[in-house]
C-alpha cells in the first residue's frame, strides 16, 4: 500500500533509558504498517530552519484511538531534541509507512534477531509477526552501555532466549554483540538471521553467518533527506538479480535488504563496476544474466 | 471567485505556474503517491544524461540553516531508459514532461535534444549548464556566457522547433545578465534560474568535510533572496523573456515574490524533500494569496515589483 502523510496528534512522548519513545495517533499508516517499515517526521514546526526529515523505524503499532505508532529516538540533535520536548495533543507530520518490510518465512523456522542500540527498535514488531506464524525466535541485543540496550525486558518475553551483551559489561556479557553470535547460531539451530544496526555490527554479522551459509535480511540505516526516494542521499551499492552492481537508495529499496546483494565494503563508495560508474561504458549488446553472487561480498 | 492560475510555456497551457525543480522530483513516481503531478503546472525531471550515471560517493547531502548542501552528482538511468520507462510514466498519469537534460559538450546535449525530439510529449527541455564543458578548460558552461550560448545555439539548432528550449543559469557567476543575454540571443526560448549556490559544511565531530565531494550545492529557503536578486535583474534587462524562478520557494508567499520579481513559473526543490505534497500546497496558497489581494490572474502579476509605484489594492492583505 501507498504510504500517506498525515497531520498526527501526539500521544505521549516517555523516557526508556537512554532514549524517547514517541507516541503518535496515525491510523492511516498504523493499519498498513508491516514490520521493518519506517516514517519520516517534520521537525521544527512549519517555520523550521532543518528542512531534513528524520525517518525512525516503527517500533509498535496499537489499536487505541483507530491506530496509533511509536517510534523511539536517542535526543541527540536540534532535530530530535525538538521531538522529545513534545507535548500531548501536539500535531506531528508524519509520512509512512515508508519502504521495504522484512520478508517473511514461509514455513515457521529458527529465526535469531540481531540488534544493536536503538536500531533494535524495528525488531520487536517482526518478532510477534514470526510468533504469530509458529517459528522460534532467539534474540540478541548489544550496545554501549545497559541504557542503550533497547528492549532487554522485552525480548526476555517474546523470544525463546535473549542474549545480551555491551563493551563496558553493565549489562549482560562484556564485548560486542557478534562475539556471542557463533555460540547462539549453533545453540539456537538458526536457519534465518534478521538484523537491525550500525553499518560495521551488519557487516560483521553477515560475515559471521555467510561461514554458516545462514541468509541474513539486513535493516541499513542510511542518513536521508526524504525518505521518499527523491532526494538520492541514502544510497548504498546494491547487485542485482542481473549481476549488475547499482546504487540502490536504502528509503525505497530498502531499508531490508537480502545481506548476499549488498556491497557492505563498498558501502559510500561508488565501485568501478557500477552501473553508470566513472568509466563504465555501456554495454553494445545485452550481457546474459549472471547469477548472484551469492555471500561472497560478506566480508 | 479563485484567482486564475492558468501560465504558459511555449504554445502549452499549464493549469499552473507551480513545477517541481530538476532533480527534486524523483521520476515523479515517487510524488504521485502524494500528489496529482497531472494538476501541477509541469514536472521538471532530473537531469538526464546520454549513459546511465552513478553519481557521487556519499555523504551527498548535509542540512544547514534554512537550507541543505547536496552532491549527487547527476544520478540517472541514460536517456535510453529514461524514454522507455519515466516519460512514458509521467505522460500516461497525463503530466507535462519538461525534461532537463546534461552533457559535456554542446554534441551531448545536442544529441539529447533529438532523442527527446523524437519521442512524443516532451513539453520543454531544460538545459541544465552547470555542468563541466570538458572541451574548454573544464569550468561550467554556466559560468561562461559563449559557452552556454554554444550548447543552447547546438540545441535549438538540433530540437524539434516547437519545443521550447530553457537555458538554466547559475547564481555564482561575474554577471548574471551576461549569461542571461548570450542564452537568449542563442536561440532561448526561456531562462531557468537559479541553480544551487557552491558551499561546504565541515563536520565538527569527524573534523573532516560533511560530504564525500567536499563542496556541493546549497539549496533551499536560505538561497531566496539570492533568486530573486538574480530574477530582478534578468527581468529588468530582459523584459520579454519568460523566466522560470527557482530557489527557496517553501509556501505560496514566497511564489509569489519569485513572480513578482520577474518569474512567470516557479520551481520548486528542497522543500518537496520537506513535504512530499509541496507542489500542490504551494499551488492552494499561491491562489489563496492572490485571492486575498484581489487578484484575477497569475499572469498579471508577473514582474509587477518593478513598478516604481505598488497599484492600490483593493482589499487589505490579510
Ligand atoms: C538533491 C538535488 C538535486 C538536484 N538535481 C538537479 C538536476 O539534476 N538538474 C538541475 O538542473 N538542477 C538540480 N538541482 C537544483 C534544483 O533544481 C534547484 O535549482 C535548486 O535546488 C534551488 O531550488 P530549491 O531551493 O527550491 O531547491 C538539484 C538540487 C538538489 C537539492
Amino acid at each position: 500500500m501507498a504510504p500517506v502523510q498525515v497531520s498526527g496528534p501526539v500521544l505521549t512522548v516517555r523516557r526508556v533509558d537512554a532514549y524517547h519513545a514517541l507516541t503518535v495517533v496515525a491510523p492511516a499508516i498504523a493499519t498498513e504498517f508491516r514490520p521493518g517499515q519506517f516514517v519520516t517526521v517534520a521537525v521544527g514546526g512549519p517555520e523550521s530552519s532543518m528542512l531534513l526529515r528524520r525517518a525512525f523505524s516503527i517500533h509498535d503499532v496499537r489499536p487505541d484511538h483507530g491506530g496509533t505508532i511509536e517510534f523511539v529516538f536517542e535526543a541527540n540533535g536540534p532535530g530530535t531534541q525538538w521531538l522529545a520536548g513534545r507535548r500531548s495533543r501536539d500535531l506531528l507530520d508524519v509520512v509512512g509507512p515508508l519502504g521495504r518490510p522484512f520478508p517473511l518465512p514461509r514455513e515457521p523456522v529458527s529465526c535469531l534477531l540481531i540488534g544493536s542500540g536503538h536500531h533494535s527498535t524495528a525488531l520487536f514488531p517482526l518478532a510477534d509477526r514470526l510468533r504469530e506464524r509458529g517459528g522460534q525466535i532467539d534474540f540478541m541485543l548489544g550496545a554501549a552501555s545497559a541504557d542503550r540496550v533497547f528492549g532487554s525486558l522485552r525480548a526476555r518475553r517474546t523470544a525463546r532466549s535473549a542474549t545480551i551483551a555491551t563493551d563496558d559489561g553493565s549489562l549482560g556479557a562484556r564485548g560486542p554483540i557478534t562475539g556471542m553470535l557463533s555460540q547462539v547460531i549453533h545453540e539456537a539451530r538458526t536457519d534465518l538471521i534478521y538484523a537491525s544496526a550500525p553499518l560495521p555490527v551488519l557487516r560483521e554479522v553477515v560475515a559471521l553467518a555467510g561461514r554458516y551459509d545462514l541468509p541474513v535480511q539486513a535493516l541499513v540505516e542510511q542518513p536521508t533527506a526524504c525518505g521518499t526516494g527523491v532526494c538520492m542521499s541514502c544510497v548504498l551499492p546494491v547487485l542485482g538479480s542481473d549481476g549488475i552492481t547499482r546504487i540502490a537508495r536504502a528509503c525505497t529499496d530498502g531499508p531490508v535488504f537480502r545481506a548476499d546483494l549488498v556491497r557492505w565494503d563498498d558501502v559510500g563508495t561508488v565501485p568501478f563496476d557500477a552501473l553508470g560508474a566513472p568509466g563504465w561504458k555501456p554495454p553494445r549488446v545485452a550481457p546474459a544474466p549472471r547469477a548472484p553472487r551469492g555471500s561472497a561480498h560478506g566480508g | 471567485m479563485a484567482a486564475d492560475l492558468r501560465a504558459r510555456l511555449g504554445h502549452v497551457e499549464l493549469p499552473s505556474p507551480i513545477l517541481t525543480a530538476a532533480g527534486c522530483a524523483g521520476t515523479g513516481r515517487e510524488l504521485a503517491q502524494y500528489i496529482d503531478v497531472a494538476k501541477i503546472g509541469a514536472v521538471v525531471t532530473k537531469s538526464i544524461m546520454l549513459d546511465p550515471r552513478a553519481g557521487r560517493p556519499s555523504p551527498r547531502t548535509a542540512e544547514t540553516a534554512g537550507g541543505l548542501l547536496s552532491s549527487v552528482g547527476l544520478q540517472g538511468p541514460g536517456i535510453d531508459a529514461f524514454l522507455q520507462r519515466d516519460l512514458a510514466w509521467l505522460l500516461s498519469r497525463g503530466a507535462r514532461a519538461v525534461v532537463s537534460i546534461a552533457g559535456s559538450s554542446p554534441g551531448e546535449y545536442a544529441e539529447l535534444a533529438v532523442r527527446l525530439s523524437d519521442a512524443a510529449g516532451v513539453t520543454a527541455i531544460e538545459l541544465n549548464l552547470s555542468c563541466p564543458n570538458v572541451e574548454g578548460r573544464g569550468r561550467d558552461f554556466a559560468s561562461e556566457p559563449d559557452a552556454a550560448a554554444q550548447v543552447v545555439e547546438s540545441v535549438r539548432a538540433a530540437a524539434r522547433y516547437d519545443i521550447p528550449v530553457i537555458a538554466k543559469l547559475a547564481p555564482d557567476v561575474a554577471d548574471i545578465v551576461t549569461v542571461a543575454r548570450a542564452c537568449t540571443a542563442a536561440g532561448a526560448d526561456a531562462l531557468s534560474m537559479i541553480n544551487t549556490v557552491p558551499g561546504m559544511v565541515i563536520d565538527t565531530t569527524t573534523m573532516r568535510p560533511a560530504l564525500a565531494g567536499g563542496a556541493g550545492g546549497l539549496s533551499g529557503p536560505a538561497i531566496r533572496p539570492i533568486a530573486v536578486r538574480s530574477i530582478w535583474r534578468t527581468r529588468q534587462a530582459l523584459p520579454e523573456v519568460p523566466i522560470i524562478g527557482i530557489g527557496g520557494v517553501r509556501t505560496g508567499r514566497d511564489a509569489l515574490e519569485l513572480i513578482l520579481a520577474g518569474a512567470t513559473l516557479v520551481g520548486v526543490g528542497t522543500v518537496i524533500f520537506h513535504d512530499p505534497s509541496a507542489c500542490a500546497r504551494i499551488q492552494r496558497e499561491l491562489e489563496d494569496e492572490l485571492t486575498a489581494r484581489n487578484i484575477d490572474r497569475v499572469t498579471d502579476v508577473t514582474g509587477l515589483a518593478h513598478q516604481p509605484t505598488a497599484p492600490a489594492l483593493r482589499r487589505p492583505i490579510p
